[in-house]
């Protein structure tokens, strides 16, 4: 975990989330829902923020974040790489795509590597069947990736 | 009250309305089998997220089994506890419990008094059916406590115990499924949170997840050491528990088969920590009255209410979480720290050996204590005052391996001088006793009157927080009283919010005071034994002939001898203490 100095706008901003939902703990969720989408990610510090504010221990907010794996607390890299499990591109060999990502990368789904390039996610269905398997790196979408052509997505990157 | 009619295995039983199933069939002896649920009844403290799922009963008309602890009685409710449909659910329930927890229950600290293990014995669990993975946690091993959650069946006690009943927020369920635990923000080490070491998750824990740092063997090897002189003193409250581990009744007062035990163990003295809740009396005692004096004098510096210092569990909160009050609590070390302060100097003067051949060993009720006497400041070049502080249970745990017939011992007595105390001392180990023989002084030496009657039962008692009015001959000594750390956090914003009308606060983390504390026999959520302790206190203190701490006639020769006066140079140096700023930002876990 990188160690991350909070600026204090982004403290302000978050307090100011907080007060949106009147401090209340039962808000628990959407505070971190909103933070998240403001952060990108919920590094520790912002959870003792988050902690002080709504008057719950740091164990809790940390027992939610850990809880739902929507939240996480690794940020997301400059080109997030998210792979398409749902049905058509899964029995289309989504996971030896996925698989491919994983060897190259050298990290598994949920992290980030250590230049803080590349973030590997899955995700369900586009919506674009047709062309499954699908990958989609930040908004742009590739279709009926095969494993042998992983090693191209990530060279346009590099 | 309009009561309501259920029938439970086959027994007609009238209940009110919102009793649960366990409830009403605990009211005719039938006993449903808990895991999960917990509750202190004397405490109004519950668990029951009925998680757990062995007390499933079947309720006629009702499709699926229904947990007992979380279910309402109805009226015309027919409830069967232990067909054969019951039965196989709960024995399943409990083998997939088992299936992702060790087996090594010969070896486990807990065993014997596991309440997982006895389950099974009594469900006839003879096989694990089902086998697959097994979760697996690095374990955490603080100065007190240890946790070890590959043995946590996440029954959330410890949970309510932490966050609700001691608002210390440590302990919370993270992860999902298979991978949960309980474990601190970020999955730190309990030594990088801000826990207390209360160890009121310890009482609690049904299996062996959290438990005590035992330093049994540490006292084992220094009384094998010829070269050391080893002695050792003895929390009052650890004296009307320490029976229940050798099935003598709850509420028993053991003291002079203890003394008989430490002596046969191989201490060379056997002395009392109620000796130094004498002289805890003196120095806080007089702080309390030049804290008073000088605020009646109109002198807005001083800081009141004064807080009482004794219990390390309530240190360590404060430190951590109001460090900007640091100033308030008396700063009087505790009876621990204090006899340790003066075994090592005075009494190693009167043997005439060096402190470092002279190894202090503590009975406490409380695993806080293990924390406390490893504190920096409370050490001499290295060498601590107080060396090992073992637990009541652990201290059974020396008792039975020494061979000793704990029921057959002879009745002895304390050695002297540290060992005689007076009754003021005794009361030190309930809730309301450190406040009321702190009065007991205060009063004679404030008013130059001799009490006529020493039991001030106005502070007695068990409700979470007390207050009352003592008169001094004319000047009111507004007094607080609180036990459970929730309910000390609620004065200290009082204060904070400059809303405490008190001259002086008595605070014991644990609920009911070191009588309830995390290193007493378990009570296996059986409140009851915690009164009978209390009571046994109180008929301690009043067969005293002395009630009184500064009528100890041992108190007065050490200072007569020694420290010169309470709150002098000397006594500042080896009694009373400074507190630090514990509050931390959160540290990630390696």
């Amino acid at each position: 975990m990188a160690n991350i100095k909070l600026n204090e706008q982004k403290i302000q901003q978050i307090e100011s989330i907080c007060k949106d939902f009147n401090h209340e703990k039962g808000e628990l969720i959407n505070v971190l829902h909103k933070t998240q989408s403001l952060l990108g990610y919920l590094p520790a510090e912002v959870q003792e923020v988050i902690a002080k504010n709504l008057n719950c221990s740091v164990a809790h907010v940390y027992g939610v974040v850990t809880f739902y794996s929507f939240f996480t607390m690794i940020p997301k890299g400059e080109f997030p790489i998210s792979i398409c499990m749902g049905t058509a591109c899964y029995v289309r060999g989504a996971e030896k795509v996925l698989d491919e990502f994983k060897r190259i990368l050298e990290i598994p789904v949920g992290h980030t590597t250590p230049d803080g390039k590349f973030s590997l996610s899955c995700l369900r269905c586009v919506g674009a069947c047709g062309l499954a398997p699908v990958v989609l790196v930040g908004e742009k979408v590739y279709g009926r990736v095969s494993p042998d052509g992983v090693k191209d997505i990530i060279k346009e990157y590099k | 009250m309009e009561m309501i009619n259920v029938k439970i295995d086959n027994k007609n039983i009238q209940v009110a309305p919102g009793t649960t199933i366990l409830e009403a069939a605990k009211s005719v002896g039938i006993n449903i089998p808990t895991l999960c649920y917990l509750h202190l009844h004397d405490f109004n403290i519950t668990n029951k997220p009925a998680g757990c799922r062995v007390c499933v009963v079947e309720v006629k008309g009702r499709r699926n089994l229904a947990p007992a602890c979380a279910t309402d009685c109805f009226d015309g409710m027919e409830v069967n506890t232990h067909n054969i449909r019951v039965l196989n659910s709960r024995k399943t329930v409990l083998e997939l419990i088992l299936s992702d927890h060790p087996t090594d229950c010969l070896v486990c600290s807990k065993s014997g008094n596991c309440e997982l293990q006895t389950l099974a014995q009594d469900l006839g669990i003879r096989q694990i059916q089902y086998q697959g993975e097994q979760s697996k946690y690095r374990e955490d091993t603080s100065p007190a406590i240890i946790r070890d959650v590959d043995k946590c069946i996440m029954c959330r006690r410890c949970e309510v115990m932490c966050n609700e009943v001691q608002t210390v927020g440590v302990l919370s369920a993270v992860n999902r499924g298979f991978m949960s635990v309980v474990a601190p923000a970020f999955e730190m080490n309990l030594d990088h949170s801000v826990c207390t070491y209360c160890g009121q998750c310890v009482a609690v824990c049904p299996t062996g997840a959290l438990t005590e740092v035992d330093h049994t063997n540490q006292v084992i090897r220094a009384l094998a050491d010829p070269s050391k002189t080893v002695i050792v003193q003895t929390a009052p409250a650890v004296r009307v528990a320490l029976g229940e581990e050798f099935g003598i009744e709850a509420g028993t007062s053991v003291t002079g088969k203890m003394v008989s035990a430490l002596r046969n163990l191989g201490f060379d003295y056997v002395f009392d920590t109620d000796f130094a809740a004498d002289l805890t009396i003196m120095e806080e005692g007089t702080e309390l009255l030049d804290r008073i004096t000088r605020h009646l004098q109109g002198d807005k510096s001083v800081k009141l209410p004064l807080l009482t210092s004794c219990c390390p569990g309530w240190v360590n909160f404060f430190e951590h979480q109001f460090p900007e009050m640091n100033d308030i609590p008396s700063t009087a070390r505790s009876p621990q720290q204090m006899f340790g302060a003066i075994a090592k100097t005075y009494f190693a003067e009167k043997l005439g050996i060096n402190r470092e051949n002279l190894v202090v060993v503590s009975i406490m009720p409380c695993l806080a204590k293990k924390y406390e006497c490893q504190r920096d400041e409370f050490s001499t070049n290295g060498n601590p005052d107080v060396d090992f502080a073992v637990s009541t249970r652990e201290l059974a745990h020396l008792i039975k391996q020494a061979n000793i017939d704990f029921t057959t011992l002879p009745e002895e007595d304390f050695d002297r001088p540290m060992g005689e105390s007076t009754g003021a001392s005794v009361i030190f180990g309930t809730t309301g006793g450190v406040i009321e023989a702190a009065v007991r002084t205060a009063y004679e030496v404030f008013t130059g009157k001799t009490l006529t009657k020493v039991d001030f039962e106005q502070l007695r008692g068990m409700e979470w927080i007390r207050h009352a009015t003592v008169d001094f001959d004319g000047t009111p000594i507004h007094i607080g009283i609180a036990h459970g750390l929730g309910n000390a956090r609620k004065l200290l914003q009082d204060i904070k919010d400059g809303n405490s009308m008190f001259h002086a606060i008595e605070i014991m983390a644990c609920p009911g005071g070191c009588i309830g504390g995390g290193g007493q026999p378990l009570h296996h959520g059986d409140t009851s034994i915690l009164l009978a302790r209390q009571k046994a206190l109180y008929t301690e203190d009043l067969g005293k002939d002395l009630r009184k701490s500064h009528e100890n006639p041992y108190i007065q020769q050490l200072y007569a001898d020694f420290l010169g006066k309470p709150m002098s140079e000397k006594a500042h140096h080896l009694l009373h203490t400074h507190y630090f700023d514990k509050s931390k930002p959160a540290e990630i876990a390696e």
